[in-house]
């Protein structure tokens, strides 16, 4: 159930980010000033953090998602619903843990 | 004795039937929908990400002449419409589903689609024609824009 609520507040969160990707990188159409002036804002710690929780969701909706489909498609995916999830999150603190490291030592540590 | 009946599929009464007709089968196509662009998007996201966050110098590396840098590859140019589209579609019918199941009066969950799917168009449409017209090198009034990337005259 809480999967369930996950995967959903997940999906909200990606897609409201995913119009406004769409529009900041519409600006290299604009000028090229233009959309490296707003890139520049993705730019800084606080930024830094927000991308790295976004990618959180990305990879739990990603894993969870993967889940859902093993569930509904493979004949033991419902007996093995719980387990699954456990996987999911195992497999969701590596993989975050392994972006977070380098995403934020290269956007905090500078050149 | 006697044998039980196989179900009469195809014969079932109108008000026993789950869907009205009208409709089709078009809940079933999003389910299977929703589930085969999900794993296609997780190699196109997981692929986005890595290759423009993790490699080199990450997101220090990413201005205009890194976007121009890719869509001057149709590989990338392919790669990030693949994404936009089926992104976009698997995300508006995932908001499609929780108005539906959210919002409980008619008129309500009809006006917040009208919202979700004029906006969805919106940003494929826009998407798609940055992808195909984008040019590295504008030019505007006959002026180069700085920032751009132009052959030497």
């Amino acid at each position: 159930m809480w999967s369930w609520v996950g995967h959903r507040i997940t999906g909200v969160v990606i897609f409201f980010f995913l119009l406004v990707h769409v529009l900041d990188t519409s600006l290299v159409r604009v000028s090229p000033e233009a959309y490296t002036a707003v890139i520049g804002a993705y730019k800084n710690p606080l930024m830094a953090l927000g991308e790295t929780a976004l990618v959180a969701a990305i990879i739990f909706h990603a894993f969870n998602g993967l889940r859902v489909i093993a569930v509904d498609f493979w004949k033991k995916g419902a007996k093995y619903q719980r387990q699954m999830l456990w996987v999911v999150l195992a497999l969701w603190l590596v993989v975050f843990a392994g972006f977070a490291i380098r995403h934020l030592s290269l956007a905090l540590g500078g050149h | 004795m006697t044998a039980i009946q196989s179900p009469r599929s195809g014969k079932i009464a109108p008000q026993y039937k789950r869907s009205g007709g009208s409709k089709g089968n078009f809940e079933m196509l999003a389910w299977l929908f929703m589930r085969l662009s999900g794993v296609v998007l997780v190699v196109l996201i997981f692929g986005h990400l890595f290759v423009n966050l993790l490699v080199g110098e990450g997101i220090h590396a990413i201005d205009f002449g890194f976007v121009a840098g890719k869509w001057a590859d149709p590989f990338w140019q392919f790669w990030d419409l693949a994404m936009l589209w089926l992104a976009m579609l698997h995300g508006t019918n995932g908001v499609r589903t929780i108005i539906n199941d959210y919002a409980e009066k008619d008129s309500t969950r009809f006006w917040l689609k009208v919202v979700l799917y004029a906006a969805s168009a919106v940003i494929v449409i826009l998407g798609t024609l940055v992808i195909f017209t984008f040019n590295p090198c504008p030019v505007v009034d006959g002026v180069q824009l700085p920032g751009g990337f132009c052959p030497a005259p």
